[in-house]
């Protein structure tokens, strides 16, 4: 699991770099393994506002599609274009080039509600 | 109460309530409160020895006249419908087919269903297609929560010249998802590009028009295709299949969405159904298309076969996250279509529809001679067009229908101030001399 250290997570599975203002999202190795191969990313669009909890992406595998949500409220700064060609990058390195979305979030970011890697690792055990 | 058809006998029946643990049938409606539910017996009537059921049934349909010369339209038309669709349709494995999910039983029910896509793609200019949806009402509501899911826009540009039952179920269908329809305006009969501009703007999700539209004008779709073209809503095109045998295909004029009713592709006029609605849309709206798609692949030996496709976008894996509740399609009537396209060909379509320009354009001189007979729309016209008489036009229906002429549909039914006018609708099937006696026939009338 490489570049997991310093992430946060949430409990739908998303994980998060918080670097000042600037939020990337992707999902955990975890996520992508439940999903199964994923054939389709459709991504949000530069510049587009969501609230926190947004559905904001679709990832849709050969089997069910998943929403994932916005981290914070906040606009949309980069996306991961490679994700249309290769959707399966999300599966191959979820936590490096399968990365999806930038955020700039609007206010301070409130990390209360997220897990650390330890504690995410946990949760994700217990789900399993 | 005699249960001749129920399969199962008493002592059956007993068993099984006593197995779940109720005592009699009723009970089972028990959540139901009493004064809702239907007591004592259906109003029908006795029964009676098959011989005499089918007298009764052939008296029933003595009462179609099926003699009648027919130029009935608005949007059901009378197209022939080749003797080899019945044939193909009345094959049990066509006709018995569930939903075909399992491939490795379906490869028959799924080819049929891929080849009618590939060919309404190349009549309608789409790149894909799905594999139908109930009627063209429909299609054109699925188009407009297409757009508003698609564009996030909320308001929807209607032409006031779409067909007013389309209109109808449109708005019944967005009801309850919070966009705006707004009606545009008609001149002539059809609509003004110009107009429509400064309408525009990003919180528009979609131009929704028809062409030909509801009295059977041919609208500039370049000109609208144009206006759309750098715009973020879509351009929903609704249209008749026959017509695209010598008209450009929307999808080579800007469409994004091509929606519209397929009945004309051998399947009969009945009395108003079934239908077929057909949806073919741009590359970057394949994976929010409604309805199921069919995909062409290959099995493990490298074998050519057919599967459902893109199933996630659907209701039984989206949930309420689905792109419709569609979760169906009208296998056996898009099988039709799919038999009738193969029978015509592009040439044979091209025919189909010069033969119905030809004939509706000989019709319409001929109806325009009887005195006191007008034309109040100018604009390019297909197979079907408007007259104004000058008496009502359910008086002249009725009278003409006495003479052995359906000769068309009272606009009044859909337009208050359309009292008078009448819509009349000319396929291939018509003769020169059925022509000739129906302009015959509506002299006496108005005479």
């Amino acid at each position: 699991m490489t570049g997991e250290k310093g992430l946060k997570f949430t409990k739908e599975h998303e994980w998060l770099r918080i670097e000042g203002n600037r939020v990337t999202v992707g999902i955990t190795d975890f996520a992508q393994k439940k999903l199964g191969d994923i054939v389709y990313v459709e991504l949000p669009e530069l510049d587009e506002e969501f609230v926190e909890g947004d559905a904001f992406a679709v990832l849709e595998s050969v089997k069910t599609a998943a929403d994932v949500y916005a981290p914070v409220d906040g606009i949309v700064v980069e996306v991961n274009d490679l994700l249309e060609e290769e959707p399966a990058l999300i599966n191959t390195d979820p936590f490096g080039e399968g990365w999806i979305a930038v955020f700039e979030a609007e206010g301070d970011i409130d990390t209360s509600g997220l897990m650390d890697t330890a504690a995410y690792r946990q949760y994700a055990e217990e789900e399993e | 109460m005699s249960k001749h058809y129920l399969p199962n006998t008493g002592p059956q029946r007993r068993q099984i309530l006593q197995a779940i643990g109720v005592g009699a049938v009723e009970d089972l409606f028990s959540y139901i409160p009493e004064k809702l539910r239907f007591s004592g017996l259906l109003n029908l009537p006795d029964p009676i020895a098959e011989p005499q059921l089918v007298d009764h049934m052939e008296e029933l349909a003595g009462k179609n006249n099926v003699e009648a010369v027919n130029f009935l339209g608005g949007g059901i038309y009378d197209h022939y419908v080749p003797a080899a669709i019945d044939h193909v349709l009345s094959r049990s494995e066509f006709y018995t087919a569930y939903t075909p999910y399992q491939p490795e039983v379906s490869q028959g029910t799924l080819q049929a269903i891929f080849e009618y896509q590939s060919m309404l793609c190349q009549l309608t200019g789409a790149a894909a297609a799905n594999a139908s949806l109930y009627d063209g009402a429909t299609t054109v509501a699925e188009a407009a929560l297409l757009a508003l899911n698609a564009t996030k826009g909320r308001r929807l540009l209607v032409a006031g010249s779409m067909h007013p039952s389309y209109r109808q179920v449109l708005a019944t269908y967005l009801e309850d998802f919070g966009a705006e329809i707004e009606e545009l305006p008609l001149e002539g009969g059809k609509l003004k590009a110009e107009a429509i501009a400064p309408r525009l703007g990003n919180d528009v999700a979609a131009l929704i028009v028809q062409s030909p539209n509801f009295f059977g004008i041919i609208e500039d779709l370049p000109a609208l295709g144009k206006l759309m073209a750098a715009e973020k809503g879509l351009f929903v095109v609704a249209t008749d299949p026959i017509a695209l045998g010598i008209l450009e295909a929307p999808g080579a004029l800007g469409a994004d969405v091509i929606t519209g009713e397929g009945q004309s592709l051998g399947i009969n006029q009945s009395f108003g159904g079934p239908l077929l609605g057909f949806m073919g849309v741009a590359d970057k709206l394949v994976r929010k298309m409604p309805g199921r798609v069919v995909g062409q692949t290959a099995d493990a030996k490298g074998r050519r076969g057919f599967v459902l496709t893109l199933q996630t976008r659907e209701q039984h894996i989206r949930r309420e996250k689905a792109t419709s509740n569609i979760c169906s399609n009208q296998a056996l009537c898009a099988l039709a279509a799919s038999v009738y396209m193969s029978l015509m060909g592009p040439q044979g379509l091209r025919e189909v529809a010069a033969q119905s320009l030809a004939k509706a354009a000989f019709a319409r001189e001929q109806m325009t001679a009887v005195p006191g007979v007008e034309l109040p729309f100018a604009g390019p016209f297909f197979k079907e067009f408007v007259l104004k008489l000058p008496q009502p036009a359910a008086k002249v229906i009725a009278a003409m229908a006495d003479k052995g002429y359906y000769v068309g549909i009272d606009l009044g039914r859909f337009f208050p101030d359309m009292n008078n006018c009448l819509l009349m609708a000319v396929t291939e099937k018509r003769s020169k001399s059925e022509i000739l006696g129906c302009a015959a026939a509506l002299r006496e009338v108005l005479a």
